[in-house]
């Protein structure tokens, strides 16, 4: 299936996922509620951070990053594990194997169609998050607003590409949404969701620089928050990029193999 | 044209029996069974022809065409869809079939039909003016205008089958795999399905593949059978010669002026159906023109009629037949060493 006719169709698959992501908003909104983990974090370290800053982060730090972190989690999420899961098991997956777009355009098309109602959601929270803290904790200059923009792209790109890569495995497995669930529950802790990465113990902080959950989140957060100067936030994009390009190349070999095991139940 | 040889799709199924125990039991030692849904079949088809697959439920008739759409990778043997492999799924091959099948849908559930319409047209890159021209056509022909901007799950099984059909045909496919379609709908909608899907042969040279449990399905529309049970190829020819083939007996159905005693039709052969009004003879071919002529002779008769068996009973006897020669072979064998039967971790 040629790349030409994914980019074709694009613009109109997105049409027809927002029209779907319209049709679904109740249910957008509940899974927005489903994310609003930050901002319970955010309470939480706040009353900490009362009694004496932790590490860098005072109050107002806390504020600036976890409001960053629920806006990030909302531009950056992906359902499509759970979609691919219940499209196998349901043989459902068929019909958009028997077009000649790569499923994977579909799946990515559905997601970024979901965006603007997501940014409904996210916008007053940004706004939020500037009243709270005033507008010194993000950045002033142009060139940290054109990083941050490609580390949410890069930390969509990773959401999303473990998610088809972990929906391919239902391909293999009865069902992988239990791996989704031991991933999330790893992302919890190592994409600084709960706990900015950089209070972690310096070992733990090594381990968190050689997985890719942080470029899920926290990283395009510290951008956002004016943690890194241009050229350590420059060093991180490249290797958030390396690995959105290393788990393509695996999700590309997981669906692959996976697809010549699909047995397309039902009918 | 569509060629098939020595095709075999084998899968292995995981069994336990009901209980506790069995559950536990499997999370050790996992039962699996080869099960042989398409076991070395071969045929061709010609483009333009109208062919229905038959079988009883489980024979591998959905799995011929899964292997023939390239959704399933065959465990062995070669498929051929205008010079394409299936299986590799190559948008020229992609944009040349479509599979309709009457227990799964492509239209998008909550949004109208015509959403799901202009997706296919940009999948597809129909031109606007070709799809515009299809779509209103088809639109027309199945009177469907003003359910296809209602949502989906809000029309009638009969108004999803006609959009199904519509969203099938928009990028014009000459090679349509249609599974069930007529399912679940009733005897004017099957009716309407039937004529639309033979017109639209008749109109565009597509070839045309069904498989149908309503056997008026294929008699109305496949002058070609392929009939296929426990994955193999039992038959494959004209319906006519099938219908010889398994039933060559005849039924003579008469119409009378006033009531016959039913010992004066037993002389002329079975009885099948028998009212005041109205008698059907089973009889066979060469004792036909005896049984017309007696029948004329004797009996008050208003209208005679010689038809062939209905198809329900002559598929029912073919399999009945298969099932019994089955059962033989299996009594034969030596029983206790089922060697499909492997067991797996």
């Amino acid at each position: 299936m040629s790349l030409r006719a994914g980019v074709r169709a694009f613009p109109t698959l997105l049409r027809v996922g927002f029209a779907e992501a319209v049709a679904y908003r109740a249910e957008l909104l509940i899974w927005v509620l489903t994310s609003t983990m930050p901002l319970i974090m955010l309470a939480l370290w706040s009353t900490v951070a009362a009694e004496a800053p932790v590490g860098r982060y005072g109050e107002t730090e806390f504020t600036a990053y976890f409001l960053a972190a629920f806006v990030v989690r909302q531009l950056s999420a992906s359902w499509t594990c759970w979609e691919i899961n219940f499209e196998v098991r349901m043989g459902r997956l068929s019909m958009r194997l028997l077009r000649p777009v790569h499923p994977m355009f579909a799946y990515a098309a559905e997601s970024i169609a979901a965006l603007p109602l997501r940014l409904a959601i996210s916008i007053p929270v940004a706004l939020w998050a500037l009243a709270s803290v005033g507008p010194d904790q993000f950045p002033h200059d142009l060139s940290r607003w054109l990083i941050f923009i490609v580390a949410i792209a890069g930390a969509w790109a990773l959401t999303f590409l473990i998610n088809i890569a972990v929906g391919a495995l239902s391909l293999f497995m009865e069902s992988s949404v239990k791996v989704m669930d031991v991933y999330l529950a790893a992302y919890f802790v190592f994409s600084g969701y709960v706990v900015p990465v950089d209070l972690f113990p310096p070992w733990l902080r090594a381990v968190t620089d050689a997985l890719p959950f942080r470029y899920q989140l926290a990283f395009p957060v510290e951008v956002l928050c004016g943690n890194y100067e241009i050229g350590g936030a420059l060093q991180l994009l490249l290797r958030q990029w390396l690995f959105v390009l290393g788990l393509g190349l695996v999700t590309a070999l997981v669906w692959r193999r996976g697809i010549a095991r699909f047995e397309a139940y039902g009918g | 044209m569509i060629t098939v040889r020595s095709l075999r799709k084998h899968y292995r199924v995981h069994q336990r029996p009901p209980g506790l125990l069995a559950s536990a039991r499997s999370l050790f030692r996992r039962d699996t069974t080869l099960v042989k849904a398409v076991d070395d079949i071969s045929f061709s088809i010609e483009p333009g022809e109208r062919v229905g697959f038959l079988g009883p439920n489980g024979a591998g008739k959905t799995t011929t065409l899964k292997l023939l759409a390239g959704l399933l990778h065959p465990t062995s043997g070669e498929v051929r869809v205008a010079g394409h492999v299936p299986r590799q799924r190559d948008d020229t091959f992609l944009k040349n079939i479509m599979l309709v099948m009457g227990q799964k849908q492509q239209l998008l559930w909550d949004l109208p039909p015509s959403d799901t319409f202009e997706l296919n047209r940009a999948i597809y890159d129909v031109p606007t003016n070709l799809y515009r021209e299809r779509v209103d056509g088809l639109v027309e022909l199945l009177k469907i205008g003003d359910v296809i901007r209602k949502p989906t799950r809000q029309l009638s099984l009969g108004e999803r089958m006609k959009c199904e059909l519509v969203a099938s045909l928009i990028h014009g496919p000459k090679f349509l795999f249609l599974d069930e379609p007529t399912i679940g709908l009733d005897v004017s909608m099957q009716t309407v399905v039937r004529d639309f899907i033979r017109s639209h042969n008749e109109k565009t040279g597509a070839t045309l593949l069904l498989t149908s449990h309503y056997m008026d399905d294929v008699a109305a529309l496949c002058p070609r059978v392929i009939v296929i049970n426990h994955g193999k190829l039992t038959f494959d020819g004209k319906l006519e010669a099938l219908v010889q083939q398994v039933r060559p007996d005849k039924r003579v159905v008469l119409r009378f002026h006033q009531p016959v005693d039913a010992r004066d039709l037993a002389k002329f052969g079975d009885v099948v159906e028998h009212n005041a009004d109205l008698a059907v003879l089973r009889v066979t071919q060469e004792g036909l023109s005896h049984v017309v002529s007696g029948a004329l002779a004797t009996l008050p008769v208003r209208d005679l009629t010689v038809e062939n068996a209905p198809l329900e009973e002559v598929m029912s006897e073919m399999f009945s037949r298969h099932a019994a020669t089955d059962t033989d072979r299996h009594d034969n064998a030596d029983i206790g060493t089922d060697k499909n039967t492997e067991r797996a971790s």
